[in-house]
């Protein structure tokens, strides 16, 4: 099978700094591909050099096994790569319809008396909410007063209705109560058994762990390989994440604090 | 949790969904987020004190409420434009100067250069636009708060409108506007009154107040109150059922989630700061030419009247949300108290103190409906 998208060898530098290194990624369609590191690590420079935000310095996208030249997030989006960003890309004071179909407005009618055709919006946005199985009371009502787990899965319906085949899910569940959360990654599980490919950033290894397929670690730019998810184990992702090393180092530390403080108290 | 890839198809009321604690919006709590609720209250409450304190004092006669229409008139093709630029999160103080360039230039190119008439007002138009097109240009470009550019423009703009005038015409005002060309169409368009027949026939069956001559006080209805009602019907229109009105929204609401998803961001400012310099053209004609002359210090202080018609009309200042049927009803509240202060006998003067807590209370308000509508989860 030919991934949606892949990088092969890409190479990232903002002046100095080099953020990635000889990195190869794939997503497959059909499966939850989950971005692992720490701040720093390059999760952030990897997606967007996937959803057009920045070209790669060096090496190769490819969208479905072709290499592609990607100038900015509209050209992404164009074939079908859709990004949720943390912060949403949702105005809390405009309507839900309005978040929905904003930049990309239905219009009835002719020349400049085409208008945006609110009633048809509202039904389109009623039906795709139905189907993820958020009841939406009124279309018309501001998107602040959604819950985070509702917003969050509107973006991504969003991305999904205007013809997403890749979904890039940065963070979607780290703002999120348990019960929220478990409503986004239900979504998630949902996009992917209809075949979409998804790529998830997580910090969260929870969430994490109950919805990815494969794992890719990253640290300081560079990959530390990709699993799936038989091959490792939670513990040994929360040993990566983690930062590995460092993690066994602190926790001796505290320990030896822990034991100062019953010496001394 | 190896069995999450056979996850079941939610049901729309499923266990722990967030549904189940759903109550569905009334009608009032519907009503609650319009944004012109607040001004709707105003002047339903401004008229029942009207009514009771001066409904017999004249206020309430033809004279009376065209009069108050007229002022509130003014203020409110103004005050459309400056909703929607408000909405989408910016302010345009030169508003008032540009009112004063405008009529110099319409007055000069007049009388000094012998323009006819609607070709003076073209020049005034595409001149006055040009310099909207810089204030946005200026404010996008540099990313500096519009408050202060249009700050400079206010300063600049009447600067050059008084100092050109006098190097030209020797004076600062510019009289006889319409005698060379009396006939202009767009003496009718903005200056001429309207319906004078049907008044003349009101003041023949003694309905409405006629002087000795037979002829009404009131010879018609001033066409700047159908410009009026028409730039914000036009507007409300943009804003609530076109693509540009959505994106005003957006752009006022969260530039960078609106830029995410592809709306031209800079473009729509620009626009809106276009179209409330033609608005300021728009009333220089009406003045210029109902009067035919011009001042280069008309439209002194216009922009805050604009301002506060808006904000009255519960339009946020931060941008976002808002309104310009309640611009409407904010410069017919402007217009109301100033015209009603006179026939109730208090002193005049209160009429800002009047205003100013009126601005006040009405942006306590606005806050309070936004936090209800944003968060009635």
């Amino acid at each position: 099978m030919t991934p949606i998208i892949e990088l092969q060898s890409v190479y990232k530098s903002f002046g100095t700094v080099v953020a990635l290194q000889d990195l190869s990624f794939a997503v497959y369609p059909g499966e939850v591909h989950c971005l692992l590191g720490d701040n720093g690590a390059g999760k952030s420079t990897l997606i967007k050099i996937l959803a057009g935000v920045h070209p790669p310095t060096r090496g190769t996208y490819l969208i479905d096994g072709e290499p592609v030249q990607i100038g900015s997030p509209r050209q992404a989006l164009d074939r079908g790569i859709g990004t949720v960003y943390q912060d949403l890309a949702m105005i809390p004071l405009l309507s839900v319809t309005r978040n929905f179909f904003l930049g990309r407005e239905p219009k009835i009618g002719w020349g400049p008396f085409a208008r945006f055709d609110v009633d048809h919006a509202d039904a389109i946005v009623i039906r795709e909410l139905a189907e993820i199985g958020i009841d939406i009371r009124d279309p018309s009502q501001a998107v602040g007063t959604l819950s985070g787990g509702e917003r969050q899965c509107l973006a991504i319906a969003r991305a999904v209705h205007f013809g997403a085949r890749v979904l890039i899910l940065d963070e979607p569940t780290s703002a999120l109560g348990v019960h929220q959360a478990a409503i986004v990654l239900k979504y998630v599980a949902q996009a992917r058994n209809r075949g979409l490919g998804v790529v998830f950033i997580s910090h969260n290894i929870h969430h994490a762990y109950t919805v990815a397929d494969r794992f890719t670690l990253l640290n300081r730019g560079r990959s530390r390989g990709t699993y799936a998810r038989s091959e490792i184990s939670r513990d040994e992702v929360l040993h990566v994440m983690a930062g590995g090393e460092d993690l066994s180092r602190l926790e001796a530390e505290i320990s030896r604090l822990g034991e100062q403080k019953r010496l001394h108290g | 949790m190896a069995s999450n890839t056979e996850m079941a198809p939610l049901s729309p009321k499923g266990m722990g969904s967030d549904t189940t604690r759903i109550r569905t919006s009334s009608p009032i709590a519907r009503l609650l987020r319009r944004p012109e609720l607040g001004a709707l209250s105003g002047v339903i409450l401004i008229y029942a004190i009207f009514f009771a304190v001066a409904g017999d004092s004249g206020m309430f006669t033809i004279e009376g409420i065209i009069n108050i229409l007229q002022v509130s008139a003014e203020i409110g093709i103004l005050a459309a434009a400056a909703a929607l630029l408000m909405i989408a999160g910016e302010f345009d103080l030169s508003i008032g100067s540009m009112i004063g360039i405008a009529g110099v230039i319409i007055g000069l190119s007049a009388t000094v250069y012998g323009m006819p008439l609607s070709v003076s007002f073209l020049i005034a138009l595409v001149i006055c636009a040009g310099i909207g097109a810089l204030n946005g240009l200026v404010t996008v470009k540099t990313g500096l708060p519009s408050f202060i550019v249009t700050l400079a423009s206010l300063l600049i703009l009447r600067g050059l409108a008084i100092s050109i005038t006098r190097y030209v015409n020797g004076y600062t005002q510019i009289p006889k506007i319409t005698q060379s060309d009396p006939d202009s169409i767009v003496i009718s368009i903005f200056g001429a009154r309207i319906g004078q027949p049907v008044f003349a026939w009101m003041a023949d069956h003694g309905w409405i107040a006629a002087r000795a001559n037979g002829l009404p006080v009131v010879e018609g209805l001033p066409v700047s109150i159908v410009w009026w009602v028409g730039l914000t019907l036009l507007a409300t229109w943009v804003l609530l059922r076109t693509q540009f009105g959505n994106w005003i929204f957006a752009v006022g609401g969260d530039p960078s989630a609106a830029r995410n998803v592809g709306v031209p961001v800079h473009r729509v400012k620009i626009i809106l700061f276009i179209l409330t310099a033609v608005a300021a053209v728009l009333f220089a004609a009406t003045q210029v030419l109902a009067v035919g002359s011009a001042d280069t210090l008309r439209g002194t202080q216009k922009e805050f009247d604009a301002i506060i018609a808006v904000v009255i009309g519960g339009t946020l200042l931060t941008g976002g949300y808002g309104s310009a049927i309640g611009a409407m009803l904010g410069a017919l509240i402007y217009g109301t108290v100033q015209i009603g202060i006179l026939y109730i006998g208090i002193d005049s003067d209160l009429f800002k103190v009047f205003l100013g807590l009126m601005v006040l209370v009405a942006v306590l308000f606005n806050n309070y409906v936004r936090r209800r509508a944003t968060q009635e989860r």
